[in-house]
Order: structure tokens, then sequence, then C-alpha cells
């Protein structure tokens, strides 16, 4: 199937990727299903957005994508960063799908540090966007040896990392890309997630699947797969907690982005996921900065 | 009152216009045109096709012009064109020793059969800014040429090699079909000849500094300019349902044979080892630190200590990439605002755990 786009005499076959290449790309998101939390290595594609800007997850999106797919692209939370605007725009040009910024509407949301805080049902796919697919990365650089680590189950080393961090502050000092294991066997980069947004993982009804373009992995957690923070018994996994509500729609159990309003430093704190506040504004949901407003 | 940020599709398209009209510049200086690059910004554009991967020069001069004259921001676009494009197969491997020569130099002899043949290049001349060149658009005077140079010559190493003190350039080559970096995810460890296209389309500049770094004395290899060529080879293919190649076109590349002394091991005899480089178009410096590099990463193969960057196959491979790199390391430009956010509230714990423990040590000295 092509699809015409909106530059004259240039066609693009549907979703930009050639048949071929979107078979390849479906055989190791197989193969990641079939391994949960295994990092698969497929040969990535040049796209025409640069690496470090979500080739991996546009690649994964671009080889499941059908043409009655609803898609959803968010970056931080939000519909309208600009990265999100211009994926979207991609996948409208080359695919002719539907879009939208409704979470419960999408048949497919790729995203880039956040899951929605709407929690996903099954027969949706969460695409992540991942820069370092290695959670072991930064313990140990290089890739032999870390394939070598996985395959033994050989992960003392970022056990021994975590309780340093709690040697030296008291507690686990990594707030994003907290590191998780996978159906009680494979260690894996949760992508830059905060950590907040670790437990959403966990038994997920949706298929979430992970692509990394630079460094060509592919890895995927199946619908209702046990997802792990790694943590100690006497130091349990905890997420970050704000003091104040969201400003806009006063939720206070969504992960809040802090906004600098003036030159003074005046804070506000406000959902960083942009559809989640908007519902629940909808709903007639306040929040203390818009009380004060009026 | 705060609205959420909105209007990124838009900033998106003003962006996008600003950025055509800052490509122009004043529009009152004639626009360039792509045969104007192609003609005039001859190595720019071999630079392009070589990192590109693709041999195009009209192309990587349109990709030269799009992006403003950045040199990875053009072999980039070249890359994304390229992966769209159909392949109809391999062509035969170029005979570097059948090119037609343009220039020629051997560093290890000081006359070789064939003739050292200078060519167009920088090498002797000052650098001094020739301010003629602003002034006046005169065709340069033209070259004499010398009576017959050799239009072909042998591979100087070749010559050397029959007497078993050079290795064969198939040394180290193992008979597979070579591998596919564009079509094959890669693996480490990694069989010299796709190592050699993974440097190909590597960065200059980046290996520049690793060829530079192994003459410093971190992993020293001894080199000398075994032979530098630059000229047109032929391309050939050869169809399937034909049981001959034909020859499909022509172009011009650079060739770099460095050799390099060789101790000698328990298996091999005392001898010169090489190291190879190409590049389309005329690429002297990438060919030369690119053979460099070639060298030194076969230092586990001929068993010699790896001790330096050059020598680590997985560290130069990894990062030899300038799309790749220049792709993460710009990256930094998006939002990442949860990340921050978290780290954010990350360091206010801490800092209250610190500014708590000083409170109290301040009460206690005090007490």
């Amino acid at each position: 199937m092509t699809t015409e786009t909106q530059d004259e005499g240039l066609e693009y076959n549907f979703a930009y990727l050639d048949e071929q290449t979107k078979r390849m790309i479906r055989r190791a998101l197989l193969k990641a299903v079939a391994v949960p939390g295994y990092q698969v290595p497929f040969a990535g594609r040049e796209m025409p957005m640069p690496y470090g800007w979500g080739t991996g997850g546009i690649q994964v999106t671009a080889s499941i994508l059908e043409s009655e797919d609803v898609l959803k692209v968010i970056d931080q939370g939000a519909d309208d960063t600009t990265n999100a605007v211009s994926i979207r725009k991609f996948f409208q040009r080359v695919a002719g799908i539907a879009t939208t910024e409704k979470t419960e509407e999408a048949t497919l949301i790729q995203t880039r540090h956040r899951i929605p805080e709407t929690p996903l049902s099954e027969g949706q796919i969460l695409v992540y966007q991942v820069p370092i697919p290695e959670p072991l990365r930064f313990l140990e650089p290089r890739e032999t040896e870390t394939r070598k680590m996985h395959a033994l189950e050989e992960y003392g080393l970022m056990h021994v990392k975590l309780y340093e961090d709690i040697a030296r502050h008291g507690h686990i000092a990594t707030t994003y890309a907290y590191p998780v294991k996978v159906n009680d066997r494979y260690i894996m980069d949760p992508s830059p997630t905060p950590k907040f947004d670790n437990p959403k993982m966990n038994r997920c009804a949706a298929l979430q699947l992970f692509g990394a373009g630079r460094e060509k992995r592919i890895y995927a957690v199946p619908p209702y797969t046990d997802v792990v923070s790694l943590d100690f018994e006497d130091h349990p996994f905890e997420i970050q907690g704000w003091d104040q509500p969201c400003s806009i729609c006063g939720d206070s159990t969504s992960f809040l982005d802090e906004v600098i309003m003036d030159d003074q430093g005046t804070r506000m704190f406000v959902c960083s996921d942009t559809d989640h506040c908007a519902s629940r504004q909808a709903q007639g949901y306040q929040g203390p900065g818009q009380e004060a407003a009026e | 009152m705060y609205v959420a940020v909105k209007g990124g599709e838009r900033a998106i398209d003003n962006a996008h216009r600003l950025l055509a009209e800052d490509r122009r510049g004043d529009p009152s200086v004639p626009d360039i045109s792509v045969a104007q690059i192609r003609e005039q910004m001859k190595l720019a554009v071999g630079r392009v096709m070589t990192e590109g991967s693709v041999y195009d020069p009209d192309l990587a001069a349109l990709a030269l012009k799009q992006a403003r004259g950045d040199m990875i921001e053009a072999i980039f676009l070249v890359r994304a064109y390229r992966t769209t494009l159909a392949r109809f197969g391999n062509s035969l491997p170029v005979k570097t020793g059948a090119m037609k020569i343009d220039r020629r130099i051997s560093a290890a002899f000081k006359d070789v059969p064939g003739g050292q043949i200078l060519g167009p290049t920088f090498d002797y001349t000052h650098r001094l800014i020739d301010f003629k060149l602003a002034a006046d658009g005169e065709l340069p005077e033209e070259a004499i040429s010398s009576e017959e140079a050799a239009p072909h010559a042998l591979h100087v190493l070749d010559l050397l090699a029959g007497e078993g003190l050079v290795e064969m350039p198939e040394a180290s080559i193992n008979d597979e079909a070579p591998g596919d970096i564009t079509r094959t995810p890669v693996e480490y460890p990694m069989d010299r000849q796709t190592r050699l296209q993974s440097l190909a389309r590597g960065d200059e500049g980046f290996l520049l500094a690793l060829g530079y770094s192994t003459q410093r004395g971190y992993a020293k290899n001894h080199p000398f300019a075994g032979e530098i060529r630059v000229g047109r080879v032929a391309v050939e293919f050869q169809p399937e349902e034909l049981g001959f190649p034909i020859q499909i076109g022509e172009m011009e590349m650079t060739e770099c044979n460095m050799i390099n002394q060789f101790k000698g091991s328990k298996t091999a005899p005392p001898q010169f080892t090489r190291g190879y480089g190409v590049a389309l178009g005329h690429g002297e410096r990438k060919a030369m630190a690119m053979a460099l590099v070639d060298r030194s990463l076969r230092a586990g193969e001929l068993g010699e200590e790896r001790t330096a960057p050059a020598q680590d196959e997985e560290f130069v491979l990894s990062h030899c990439d300038n799309v790749q790199a220049t792709g993460f390391v710009e990256h930094l430009k998006l939002p990442h605002y949860v990340d921050f956010q978290s780290e954010l509230n990350l360091v206010r714990k801490m800092r209250k755990q610190v500014d708590g423990c000083m409170t109290s040590a301040a009460k206690e000295a005090a007490e």
C-alpha cells in the first residue's frame, strides 16, 4: 500500500518503511515479546529524523501501524511538545492515519519519557522511544560484557550500585530510568521515564514495545507481565510525590511539572500529562491556581 | 493565570520558514546553483558522498545547499535518502589497481614503476589567502601536462608483496561475502571487512584524531604511506541473467595503503602489515586516517597488546558515526522536563538532609 503525501512527486510506502524492513522489525518484535525484557538486536534504518529524536520508536510504530489505527504521540507526557507534534505529523503524512490526544481513544501510543496517567487497556500498544536500552551501560560500557552479564543473569553489579546509593545517601538516588526486572529474568531499562511511572508497567494490560534506533535494539513487555522495580527489603521502592496538587486540575496523584512563572522565581506545579489534566478540567475539577485567578 | 504552553505546531511551521529564509541569505546575492557546488566545492561534495555512503555528486551538492554548508547535516540528508532507495544487487568489487590515475604518490620509495604523480594537491602550496580569487573569476592557467602520465599503475605494495615482506591484502580477509552494516545489526567482535565498512562512513574528524593518537604513542605502529592514489574506477555490475559483468559507470575515489612495521609473532614472520583506507571523491585525509585506524584495530588479530583507544574496536566503531553522534548529542535540546523535575525533587530532598545535618552539627558546636 502506498500513500500520497503532500509533497508533489514524492510517494512513500504506507508508514514510510518498505515492507521488507517492516517484516524484519516485526520479527525482532516477536522475539522481543517471546523473551520479555531481552534486548533484540535489529537492523535499524536511517530515518528522516535524527538519532535521539525517537527513531527507534518511530520504526517500531511504522512497522506495526495499520490504516485503521488511531495514533497518539506524547513527549514529556504532553501531546503538544514540539517533537510529539513533529512525529504525529510525520505519521499523518506518510500513513494518513487518524490521530488523537485522548489516551483511551488511541490504539497505539508513542511516548517519550512518560506513561499516560490514564490506565491503559487491552488491545492498546505503548511504544517507547529509548536512548540507551542497556540498563547496565553506565556500570559497564562494553556491549560484549553486558550481553554476557544478561546471559548469565549476572546482576550483582546493579545491586551493588543501588546498595552504594543507600550507603551514601540513605536512599536509592535514581529518579528516572529506574531499573526493573521483567518476568523474573531480565533487568530492563524502562527508558528515561520517571520512576513515578514504573508501577504502571507492572501487569499492564497493554503491550509495551521499546525501540532504540541508534543502538539498534528492540525489547518488549507483553500484557500482564510482572515488572518489578529493583529494591531492598529494608529500602522498598517508592515513587516521588509532591507537596501540592496540580494548580490547574487539582489532581494530587499525577506527575507534576514545575513551571517558573516570573523573574522572582514564583513556581507553580501542573500535570505533565496534558490529556489527563484537560479531561479532569472538562469534568469540572479545579486546582488552587484556577480558584485564585477567579 | 497559567495556560499550558500550546502552539508547538505553529512554532515548528514558523521555524521551518525562518530556516528557508536563512538558507537563502541576502536575496540580492545570486542563488548558488547545485552545479556550482558540485564543481567548485568538490572536496565537500566528496566528504558528503563518503560519509553519506552514496556516490552521487549532484545529490551531495544539493544536500550541501539544503544544509547551508553544514557537513554532518548534508551527510544526514544523503543517508536518509539512501535508505529509501531500492537495491538491485551488489556491484563487483572495484579494481583500484586499474584506476585511471589523477594522483598517485608513495612515501616509501623515491621512484616507483608508473611514477609519482602529484596531481591536484594542496601539499606544496603556501597557505596564503589568495585575494585574487575574491576579485575576479578568471579561469586558472592550464596545467602543463607531462608528456605521457601513465593512466594505469600497479599498486606499489603489490611490488613488494612478491618478496613476502608485505602481507598480501587478502591476509586478514575471509572468504565470506562482506557484511552490510546498513542491513544487519552491529555485533562485536566484527570481521575486518565489516569494520572497514564502518570506518569508511565514519566521521573524518573522529578518525583523524584517533589516527593522530596512534602516531603520538597511543598504539604506536610506525606507519608509512605506502601509496595514496586518487582517480577514476569503473563500476561493474553483473545482472543474474547475464553471464558477464557490464560497466555501469565510473566514480572518483581515493585509496590509501599504509604499511606498518610488524615484529612478527609465533605464527607469522616479521614483515610489514597493512592498514587500508578509502574515500569517495578526493579524500586523502579521510583515507589516510582510516588506514591508520584500520591497522590499529587489527591489534587483536596480530597478537599485539591492546592499550589505546584506537585499538578498542567497540569504542572506535560505536562512536565513529557522526550522524548517530550528532543525533544523540543534539537530542539534549529536546525537552527533558520530566527527568529534570525528578532530579530536582531528589536534589531538594538531599539538600534537606544535608541542611538538617549541618544545623544539628552547628547546634552541637554551639553547645
